[in-house]
């Protein structure tokens, strides 16, 4: 890779990265956040589905604090956490984790009742209730909601190029604007849409095998399709789907 | 130093609620811009989110369009679009038009597509054209939902015409970071965060008055 050049790949040194390293850092900045909202939202989920005065709360300061656009969160965090990597995960784990909660609630709470009594008549006390039954069957609606959040956090961090060197593959976005190098905004859109729909396509294998017991391939899914129409939860589904759009930035 | 604080000083200094710079006219650009993408959005997305989930048919096409523009940085496209046509209203529209169509195009299938089969099927029964199901039985019945993927845009793309700061209420933002003022900076996150929540609020009235007493939901 020679340096000063013209191409689409010929990064300008100020970078102190390369391509590779550039896509390193975008993955780090946009993934420990969507981890650590994971890691927070699991409990707090399980919380709000114990006890429900809980959930109407949370969900509006999480609303509140998902409506602050993301330069001014960077920005305003600045002042405390410096020109540094974490100024740009705080924000998106607040975002991780306003897309994570609502959709590992419906989750658990969609999980039916008669298996719940057949897990308690079975003998199983409320933790591992919890983990062999009601989380393994929300796996579906929580991987619903990893989708959207790993998509939107990956395309996201390209904000962080706003407020100093953070912006993972974004920075080639600064550096497009300061040497008036179209080719590197190009690089920078294309790579980042090709690693969110890459990141996705691994949450859609991920999910499959941890999911052996859904149906697979087309016909299964539309003899799936066709046991939904005959026992109806849409109007729930499509609401949980709706909630999810809430998603991208 | 909080952020009430900064609030404070933002809004009680009263060269901010004056002339071109003031918080009424930017206020007013942020509004436009918003409708402007909504509305193109609008007319984007329904029509293809209605007439699939109609039918039932492209829900996957639909999936893989949704989620590659999910995947496209908006500030990104911001930047590409100031390079391939300058500086403008357009360039400002392709972000925040593709941000918004995602959330309507999914939401509204979905919307239609779960629409309980029973009435469809006595519509049908009654002997009513695909057209007529689709107005009169399927669209009422989903409205709520299509008005949630709505919302759901709306509060994006308030947030979002931030990073257009040229023009709208992000340039409070992007002026406060250059200068270091941080309480210009939260007095515009302050805005476009209050904003967002009135749109929210503007949605929750629109469906009050559209939506048919018969369908809208008890919670």
């Amino acid at each position: 890779m020679s340096s000063g050049g013209n191409g689409f790949f010929d990064l300008p040194s100020d970078l102190q990265h390369s391509y590779a390293g550039l896509i390193g850092v975008h993955l780090e900045e946009s993934l420990i956040p969507v981890a650590i909202g994971l890691a927070v939202s699991l409990p707090l989920a399980q919380a709000c589905v114990r006890f429900r005065w809980l959930y109407p709360p949370v969900l509006w300061i999480t609303t509140i604090l998902y409506a602050i656009p993301s330069i001014a969160f960077f920005v305003f965090l600045i002042d405390y956490t410096g020109d540094s990597a974490t100024t740009v995960i705080i924000p998106l784990t607040v975002y991780s984790l306003v897309i994570l909660l609502p959709s590992i609630v419906d989750g658990v709470r969609s999980v039916p009742p008669e298996t719940l009594a057949a897990a308690e008549a079975m003998g199983f006390n409320s933790f591992q209730r919890y983990f062999q039954v009601e989380l393994p069957m929300a796996v579906p609606a929580i991987f619903a909601g990893l989708r959207v959040a790993t998509v939107s956090s990956i395309s996201l961090v390209s904000v962080g190029t706003i407020i100093g060197n953070q912006g993972g593959l974004g920075n080639l976005l600064g550096d497009a604007l300061a040497y008036h190098r179209s080719n590197l905004a190009v690089t920078s859109v294309v790579s980042i849409a090709v690693l969110g729909v890459v990141m996705d396509l691994l949450l859609i294998g991920l999910r499959t095998l941890l999911t052996p017991w859904m149906p697979r391939g087309r016909k299964a899914a539309r003899r799936a399709g066709l046991a939904a129409a005959v026992e109806p939860d849409g109007p729930a589904r499509a609401e949980s789907a709706a909630r999810l759009e809430g998603a991208a930035k | 130093m909080n952020i009430f604080h900064f609030i404070n000083v933002f809004f009680s200094d009263n060269a901010h609620w004056h002339g071109y710079a003031g918080i009424p006219h930017r206020l007013e650009e942020h509004l436009g811009y918003t409708f402007e993408a909504l509305a193109i959005a609008a007319v984007i997305a329904l029509p293809i989110g209605l007439i699939t989930g109609h039918t039932g048919r492209g829900g996957n096409a639909l999936a893989l369009v949704a989620t590659a523009g999910r995947a496209l940085p908006s500030y990104g496209l911001l930047v590409l679009m100031f390079f391939w046509l300058g500086i403008g209203l357009v360039p400002v529209m392709i972000p925040l038009v593709a941000l918004a169509v995602p959330p309507m195009l999914v939401t509204s299938y979905e919307a239609i597509r779960t629409v309980d089969p029973a009435p469809v099927d006595a519509a049908r029964g009654m002997g009513m054209g695909p057209v007529a199901v689709l107005f009169q039985v399927e669209v009422p019945a989903s409205l709520p939902l299509i008005l949630s993927g709505f919302r759901s845009a709306a509060i994006q793309v308030v947030s979002t015409a931030a990073i257009a700061a040229t023009v709208s209420l992000g340039r409070y933002i992007v002026d406060g970071l250059y200068q270091r003022n941080y309480a210009t900076v939260v007095g515009g996150a302050t805005l476009i965060a209050l904003l967002a929540l009135a749109m929210v609020g503007l949605i929750w009235l629109v469906e009050r008055v559209v939506v048919s007493p018969g369908v809208r939901r008890s919670n």
